[in-house]
């Protein structure tokens, strides 16, 4: 049978309207609005001014610090702004604002679509325009890419993992990706496995994509040292930690990274957006995003530059619908809802999903019954229940102990609570709160 | 028989005082002396255990005073001057006067006054909904409206009003430990000056946006125009980051800067209504 990780794991309704919509290429947006923090770590540093005229792909904002991502400009045109604007999470972020004009390209960007399959970089040339190019993770959690790819000494990494589960409901962006850019992702993928100096690499998808396995396990047989994994559908299986075990048997250790059991993993996205980085010198602008919903009149994924309005993400697809109830950026279950729909696309954003209103609304909370199935649901094998009460009560050296910060706040407890606890709520404060402890004790 | 019955009883004295003189020096060796003023000041403190003096409890506190030599920066907000004066007593210390405090909401983001922009319906906590976004309104500063304040509060001076969606403190029950503002994860709760009859004038926002941006979200929100600053003739109102700020310690209650104020966002409370007298005669009467 098809394998998957032991412990834990949910079965939500797969809602993949738009599984086999083409990718639609959107016209360009007449402003853009790029914040400066669009990944994990130090937002950027402006390198232009206001009135500055900027052309597609030059850079407008340097890393800043290690753990730091540089942005390019998604379009050309003249700098209108630079200042706070309300992010999807409703706080303001410094961020530039573009006026577009026309779409002049900076030179060194390569837009021809021949593939190119020979690699001529050395690894350090590949992680330097990496950098470079501003990749992060488009899995979601934005993670600087040039990192991920360094190994540090005294770690050793055997074997590449790309993920190509999209085990959130309804989005369908990187089963698109797969399925369309299959030989890109492909060099993609053998372009990272140079840069960490590995021989294998697995990609997992899971079973209830059977087109992107059948069409990534027949181009696969091109390139060395690639397969291919079905998985079963089953939620988290996109969390690292989930499909390393998955797809190797491997487990990390509590508190550890992928590195410690001599894995990386990456997404499909980024692999895609690695060769365009690399054999085509092409900066992060763009990315796919799912947008859907079952009310929404024209669901489907489309190629968007960064910065573009959401507004103008679900004009495309026909509209906000009458009963909508939640707009939510990202997964159904991870993503959050948007305060405002007037925000910007970053690089993170995978999908925007318009909920009705009666699926949208959050049942009336009840006590706690201690019935466990949260602990069943949990992927870590963690006890929600107990985390969340312990958030709530502020008893965070407690919560500590019982590993609150293994959780990678999938929020399989809440989804299956019979009670309707808000459990996620409380243990992303806990964690938080408990992340800041350790590391003021470090720090002292 | 007789013998027997001797000899458990000596037995048993031997026994008894073996146990005494382990008893004895153990006592002895392991001794600890403790100040015997600390109980006597823990009994004149409130034992609230509120911790608004800054450390764990009544007890933690009272062995704070007896240990350190001046009262200087050490207060019972609950007690206030008279307990302080109390300790100052049994200690034989210099009491220390302090002035009275009062929290005070520096939020009027009622949905009146604000646009309510979204819904929020996660869990009911403050610092959960902060961490999470910005607000229901387009002000990301203001209350979010989920009472951790009135949860933190002991002494039951906080309510939620339901009409406003606002905190309300109950002037009367209201200690000034400190718990309201600690609870607060946008730091909307101020510890301030408790003037005669509880009378308050305070900027009622804590906006630090632009004029424009602010007045969007709020119809009463501080635009950091800076009239109040110019109009204030003892120097207690001061600007930083588009936000004024009146120190409560320098301010007379003139009242100038209300009328001046032309948002709103400078509140007067427990005012008599009526009173229109010159500015100069309110400063008199209020000291």
């Amino acid at each position: 049978m098809f394998k998957t990780f032991p412990k834990g794991g949910i079965h939500p309704p797969e809602n993949k309207i738009t599984a086999d919509k083409s990718v639609i290429v959107l016209p360009l947006p007449s402003t853009v609005t790029v914040p400066l923090n669009q990944h994990i770590g130090a937002p950027a540093t402006p390198v232009v001014e206001k009135g500055s005229a900027v052309k597609t792909g030059q850079l407008i904002a340097q890393a800043k610090g290690f753990v730091s991502a540089n942005i390019h400009s998604p379009v050309s045109g003249k700098v209108s702004k630079i200042e706070p604007v309300a992010d999807s999470t409703g706080y303001k972020q410094m961020s530039i604002i573009i006026d577009a004009e026309g779409d002049e390209w900076v030179e060194t960007t390569d837009r021809s679509a021949t593939l190119v399959k020979e690699i001529t970089m050395t690894r350090e040339q590949i992680v330097e325009r990496c950098r470079d190019c501003g990749l992060v993770g488009l899995g979601g959690a934005t993670f600087p890419t040039h990192i991920k790819m360094t190994v540090p000494s005294g770690k050793k990494c055997d074997m590449l993992i790309i993920n190509g589960v999209e085990c959130e409901p309804y989005l369908t962006s990187d089963h698109r990706l797969m399925i369309e850019k299959g030989p890109e992702v492909l060099t993609g993928v053998t372009i990272i496995m140079k840069a960490l100096g590995v021989t294998q690499a697995v990609i997992g998808i899971e079973a209830n994509k059977p087109d992107a396995i059948s069409t990534l396990a027949g181009l696969s047989k091109e390139f060395a040292g690639i397969s291919v994994v079905a998985l079963k559908v089953k939620y988290p299986q996109g969390g690292e930690k989930q499909l390393i075990k998955a797809c190797t048997g491997r487990e990390v250790p509590s508190g550890g990274l992928p590195l410690d059991v001599g894995v990386v993993v990456q997404n499909v996205g980024t692999a895609f957006a690695v060769y365009e980085a690399v054999q085509k010198n092409k900066p992060l602008i763009e990315r796919v995003v799912t947008v859907t919903g079952k009310s929404v009149s024209r669901p489907g994924n489309f190629l968007v530059r960064i910065g573009t309005p959401v507004t103008t993400l679900i004009e495309a697809a026909g509209g906000i619908p009458d009963d909508t109830g939640k707009v939510v950026n990202g997964g159904p279950m991870m993503g959050k809802a948007l305060a405002l729909t007037d925000v910007p696309v970053t690089k993170g954003t995978s999908g925007i999903i318009l909920f009705p209103e009666p699926e949208s609304r959050r049942e009336e909370m009840m006590p706690c019954i201690r019935c466990g199935k949260c602990s069943s649901a949990c992927a870590m094998g963690l006890e929600p229940w107990l985390l969340s009460v312990l958030s709530e009560r502020a008893m965070f050296e407690k919560a500590e102990t019982e590993k609150i910060t293994d959780c990678m706040e999938c929020g399989a407890c809440a989804y299956t609570c019979p009670a309707k606890r808000p459990l996620l709520d409380y243990i992303r404060l806990g964690k938080t709160t408990v992340i800041k402890m350790v590391r003021e004790r470090i720090t002292k | 028989m007789s013998s027997t019955v001797l000899f458990t009883i000596i037995m048993l004295s031997l026994l008894g005082l073996l146990a005494a003189v382990i008893l004895y020096v153990v006592a002895q060796k392991f001794k600890v002396v403790e100040d015997p003023r600390i109980d006597l000041v823990n009994e004149v403190l409130p034992g609230a255990n509120c911790g608004g003096c800054g450390f764990t409890g009544c007890r933690a506190f009272s062995e704070v005073l007896v240990r350190s030599d001046s009262f200087e920066g050490l207060n019972c907000p609950v007690g206030g001057s008279e307990t302080m004066g109390k300790a100052a007593v049994i200690l034989d210390r210099q009491p220390v006067a302090v002035e009275p405090k009062i929290a005070v909401l520096r939020c009027n983001g009622t949905p009146e006054h604000s646009q309510r922009t979204s819904n929020y319906d996660g869990a009911m906590n403050c610092r959960v909904a902060h961490a999470l976004y910005g607000g229901t309104t387009a002000c990301h500063y203001g209350c979010l409206g989920c009472g951790d304040c009135v949860t933190s509060c002991k002494f039951d001076a906080m309510y939620m009003d339901p009409v406003t969606q606002l905190p309300v403190i109950i002037d009367d029950k209201c200690v000034a430990c400190g718990a309201c503002v600690k609870a607060c994860p946008r730091n909307i709760i101020e510890l301030r000056k408790r003037n005669r009859k509880d009378r308050k004038i305070y900027i009622s926002c804590v906006n630090k946006d632009k004029g424009g941006p602010a007045r969007k979200a709020c119809s009463v929100a501080c635009i950091g125009c800076g009239k109040c600053v110019k109009v204030c003739p003892y120097d207690a109102i001061t600007m930083a980051d588009n936000l004024a700020f009146i120190d409560s310690f320098k301010c007379k209650l003139c009242r100038k800067c209300v009328i001046e104020c032309p948002t709103g966002a400078i509140l007067e409370i427990n005012f008599p209504v009526k009173e229109e007298k010159p500015a100069g005669h309110a400063v008199t009467e209020v000291n």
